[in-house]
């Protein structure tokens, strides 16, 4: 579905993602994972058309950089890490705005089926009873979720989402990991997440991309890239040892 | 399940707006009757409907007072207030900076420097005493809307909020310093020189009502057609990016309607300042800062805000007339701290 060949992005003299190449599949949720700093974020920007890049950003064949932003935002809906709100919205007004590239006039946005996109996108997300609520009273966790909304709203093919567990608590987390995983079932759809929990990757990832220093150092199935010599090499730590030692605190 | 936190904005429907619109008439007609010559709040009426209707208006000192003087400017100031307040409700939200207005992009500083040379060279255009200061004030405005766009795209090609804010700053703050140093060297205009950068709708006239009125429908519907664009921008602009808006098309809309606009308004009364900056804020107070009701409320509240602040200007000292600017500013600032402390109170 959506297939990246040699995606370099520079900043100044420092290469932030450097000749990266990947091919996102329909059925697959494939995780970017990495220390900070290794071009993760960058390169979701980048697919976005948020930042200028070299190399190519193919969507079914076809170019991104050709396609209008609303027929692009239709096919990838993106969720940043970076949503704070400065003025009084409310929670539905903000999710609303997920629909904007489905507009088809100056009328749109009051038919039934903009008005059944939100109130499912407010649902699957718990947020109903906040529609109301002022963007400015919300915690970090219920601004993530106004934000995952908006991206469900968006009704997208492709999901590409910067850290969804961010602010969220283990059962929001449960939630919409659980949500996201039913979501990329439907057929014609796939998911590209950053995550920082490599246990989450490895219990919802169907792919990883290892990164460091912009580059992929593996990527492949969860099972073979997350090997204790690959993630050695790219966190500079035992994590396997450490995740253990973790683990046991529990029993 | 129901949360303290729910906002009640359904009260603000369709008919807040002709409140509003008759809050506006009467405001209007008030201005006209107030002054230092008094007149009825009849003859006001009769005369402005007459002359509305084609039907002879009578023959007195109050219909060349009314028609000629208090109409013309009273119109200008309702549709300057309007302008001005809808174009910093529009750069609030397009630089998701509250504040910003329409000022922030420096093309009025430009305006008023134009207008400043016009005023200190003495151009002129033939039969139009105030003609050569608009046409100058405007080519000012338009050659800074460039320079300033020349500048924010060399600098940073995806015309980055941050850049437009900062190069708006730093050419207001120079055009400020050309603007002091005409005056320092043009000490015969010196009074008339001050008052123009201070604002004055004084000895306004019909054809500068309809160039403002022409300039408020074509920029103001603009202006109010990305209403959703601007929603989007003022929770974000990499949001906005995200749910499809064309983020370098849409701000390059707005900033060059925002300053034709804003051109046009210097170019017609000086600079006017706080009112782009305070009347959004009171706006989004009444009716939050959905776009779709902000735009219309800003056109409205500034209108009226304009409108009784000129009244301030020509009434309070009394047959001297203040220039707008100075009580705009007054009243502007302690407005805005009261605002500022109410909504940090809130939050």
């Amino acid at each position: 579905m959506l297939q990246g060949e040699h995606i370099t992005v520079r900043y100044g003299s420092l290469m932030a993602v450097d000749d990266l190449s990947f091919h996102l599949h329909e059925g697959e949720w494939l995780m970017l994972a990495g220390p900070n700093g290794a071009g993760k974020s960058t390169l979701i920007e980048t697919i976005a058309q948020g930042v200028p890049y070299t190399g190519l950003i193919r969507w079914q064949g076809e170019d991104i950089r050709t396609l209008k932003s609303t027929v692009l935002a239709q096919r990838i809906g993106v969720l940043s890490q970076k949503n704070h709100v400065g003025y009084a919205y409310t929670v539905e007004e903000v999710v609303s705005l997920g629909r904007y590239a489905h507009r088809r006039g100056l009328f749109s946005g009051r038919d039934g089926q903009e008005k059944a996109a939100v109130v499912k996108a407010l649902e699957i997300t718990g947020l109903t009873g906040l529609r109301h609520a002022s963007m400015l009273t919300l915690s970090g966790g219920e601004l993530q979720r106004v934000f995952l909304a908006q991206v469900f709203a968006q009704n997208p093919q492709v999901l590409i989402l910067d850290e969804p567990a961010n602010h969220l608590d283990l059962k929001y987390q449960q939630n919409i990991f659980a949500l996201i995983q039913e979501w990329v079932k439907e057929p014609g759809r796939a998911v590209l997440s950053v995550v920082h929990d490599l246990s989450l990757a490895r219990r919802y990832g169907s792919s990883v991309i290892l990164m460091n220093h912009g580059r992929s150092i593996s990527q492949g199935p969860v099972g073979d890239v997350m090997t204790p010599e690959n993630l050695q090499q790219v966190y500079g730590m035992d994590v396997y040892a450490w995740m253990r030692e973790m683990l046991s605190q529990w029993e | 399940m129901q949360d303290s936190r729910q906002l009640k904005r359904e009260k603000f429907t369709p008919f807040t707006y002709v409140l509003l619109t008759i809050a506006l008439f009467f405001t209007m007609v008030l201005c006209i009757c107030i002054g230092s010559v008094r007149i009825s709040f009849s003859d006001t009426v009769t005369s402005v409907w007459n002359a509305v209707w084609g039907l002879p208006v009578p023959e007195n000192i109050a219909k060349n007072i009314i028609l000629n003087v208090r109409l013309p400017r009273v119109l200008c100031v309702t549709l300057a207030g309007a302008a001005l307040s809808i174009c910093g409700a529009a750069m609030q939200g397009l630089l998701r900076n509250p504040l910003a207005d329409g000022s922030t992009m420096g093309v009025s500083s430009g305006a008023a420097l134009g207008a400043v040379i016009a005023l200190a060279a003495g151009i002129t255009l033939p039969g139009s005493p105030y003609g050569g200061i608009m046409v100058t004030a405007m080519a000012f405005a338009f050659g800074s809307l460039i320079l300033i766009l020349s500048l924010a795209y060399a600098l940073d090609r995806s015309l980055e909020t941050g850049s437009i804010i900062l190069i708006g700053v730093i050419f207001t703050m120079f055009i400020s310093s050309v603007i002091s140093l005409v005056i320092t060297f043009a000490s015969d205009h010196t009074r008339s020189l001050a008052f123009w950068t201070m604002g004055s709708f004084s000895g306004v006239n019909y054809g500068q009502v309809k160039l403002l009125c022409l300039a408020l429908v074509v920029c103001g519907g603009i202006l109010l057609h990305y209403s959703p664009e601007l929603n989007a921008f003022a929770i974000g602009e990499e949001n906005a990016r995200h749910i499809g808006v064309n983020v370098k098309r849409v701000k390059l809309i707005v900033l060059v309607t925002v300053s034709v606009l804003i051109g046009v308004c210097v170019s017609i009364a000086g600079t006017v300042s706080f009112v782009g900056l305070v009347m959004p804020h009171i706006a989004r107070m009444l009716v939050g800062p959905n776009h779709k009701r902000l735009l219309p409320a800003s056109l409205f509240s500034g209108a009226i805000f304009l409108l009784l602040a000129d009244l301030a200007a020509r009434t309070i000292l009394s047959p001297i007339e203040l220039p707008i600017g100075v009580v705009t500013s007054i009243v502007g600032a302690v407005a805005f701290v009261i605002i500022f402390y109410k909504t940090r109170k809130a939050r």
